[in-house]
């Protein structure tokens, strides 16, 4: 599988000089990746709350939404090298807006870490107020994904 | 059925202006109007000027989103509530003219005349905006409007898919869903003729764009919790917390401008569907 992965791109390389291997891109691919993870896994955390599943830990929540407001002032250029988008190559649903579009994907991550902010103001201050807090961080979430990432099915 | 049929306002048992202003505003949000009317790229209060313009592409050729913002030329701003209904409910614009259905009338055709009264009341209140709207972009023969007739008359059902819904909670989510959010659009599959497989409501379909597919919400392929489901509706986050791309990002911000029973009633009306099995690579 991936020797013929490896012979379909070196066939590429040959007709399509600057195409990059995905390899190139591993360690970029798994830091954003990961970055994803760990606001997924905290956003569990504070959803399970939300939604009533798990009981309200104030203390938890509030480590929760600190992690959240830490990820999104995360210099998010190292990430996202040039080529590195779903169309060059495998392993990712980045679009190639992400660099195309580089003010408004700066823009909509910029606004999922004032929504994170506003949610780590309330995080300790009781599970009612989590909902609507939550929720706003998951509508800039959508935002961009609604602009930038490919749909996964 | 009175497909191809004007309405008057003998026909109409709610005039525009009767509801009020808040319940108006979840109508246009429930429907769901701004997610194609609206410009392309739209977001913020932009999503209030249903300047059209985004492309839609199909099996049929590219259907483009109509100007149906309140300028008195190229949008509807001189149409009359009675203009209004015909066209929600028969699919026939004020000069008579057949509408394709890429414009979901088969499922506003459900919608209480209550609802089309505060729609109409709520468009009213929207800016107007200029664009001349582009004709769509469809291949021979779905070319020919009048062909559109007969799709009416073998499309066109009065009766809601889910027969029975004998709790108030689920005849709400059958209204939401079916009517006023028209979600079985995307999410049934179609025939040769691009009508809805009844028999597979729900059960997943193909991207009309073309790319991927669109998923199975039935209890046979979704098994996500009522609580779940509503609250993916709310916030965009699935069980795992990844959050909704694509088009349904945007149902996703419509939807969570309603009351918290709305989404738990379409929760309910999910899990009350009959089951359509998964086809070969998922769905």
């Amino acid at each position: 599988m991936k020797i013929s992965h490896a012979i379909c791109l070196s066939a590429a390389l040959a007709t399509a000089p600057g195409l990059a291997f995905a390899q190139d891109f591993e360690a970029a691919l798994k830091a954003r990746q990961g970055q994803f993870r760990i606001m997924a896994l905290n956003l569990g955390v504070l959803g399970g709350m939300a939604k009533g599943e798990v009981a309200y830990d104030a203390a938890l929540a509030e480590l929760a939404a600190e992690n959240l407001e830490t990820i999104s002032e995360l210099h998010q250029a190292p990430l996202w090298p040039e080529g590195s988008d779903n169309m060059a190559i495998d392993g990712t649903r980045a679009l190639p807006s992400i660099w195309d579009d580089r003010a408004d994907f700066l823009a909509k991550w910029d606004a999922f870490g004032k929504a994170a902010e506003q949610l780590e103001e309330v995080a300790d201050e009781g599970q009612s107020a989590l909902g609507p807090a939550v929720g706003a961080v998951g509508k800039a979430c959508g935002a961009c994904h609604d602009a930038h990432r490919q749909p996964s099915s | 059925m009175t497909g191809g049929q004007r309405l008057s306002s003998d026909d109409l048992s709610a005039a525009a202006g009767d509801g009020d202003a808040a319940a108006a505003e979840q109508v246009f949000w429930a429907a769901g109007c701004a997610s194609c009317h609206a410009a392309p790229e739209a977001e913020g209060d932009a999503l209030l000027t249903l300047a059209g313009g985004q492309r839609f592409p199909s099996d049929f050729g590219t259907f483009v989103a109509p100007n149906i913002s309140t300028d008195q030329q190229v949008g509807i701003g001189g149409w009359s509530f009675e203009d209004f209904a015909t066209a929600l409910r028969n699919g026939v614009s004020p000069q008579g003219r057949h509408y394709y259905p890429a414009f979901p009338y088969p499922s506003y055709a459900h919608m209480t005349d209550a609802d089309i009264a505060d729609l109409w009341a709520f468009m009213r209140t929207l800016p107007a905006d200029q664009t001349p709207s582009a004709g769509h972009e469809l291949s021979f023969p779905f070319s020919i409007r009048r062909s559109v007739a007969v799709w009416k008359w073998m499309n066109l059902d009065d009766e809601f898919v889910l027969g029975a819904a004998d709790t108030e909670s689920l005849a709400r989510g059958r209204y939401l869903v079916e009517a006023l959010s028209h979600c079985a659009e995307c999410h049934t599959p179609r025939n040769a003729f691009g009508g809805l497989v009844k028999g597979r409501w729900m059960g997943g379909a193909p991207n009309p764009s073309g790319k991927g597919s669109i998923p199975n919400i039935t209890p046979g392929a979704l098994d996500w919790s009522a609580t779940d489901i509503a609250y993916y509706l709310g916030t965009g986050f699935t069980p795992d917390y990844d959050s909704a791309g694509g088009h349904m990002a945007r149902v996703v911000q419509n939807l969570a401008r309603l009351p918290d029973g709305d989404r738990q009633a379409i929760a309910a009306y999910l899990k009350a569907l009959p089951p359509v099995a998964p086809l070969d690579g998922g769905g």
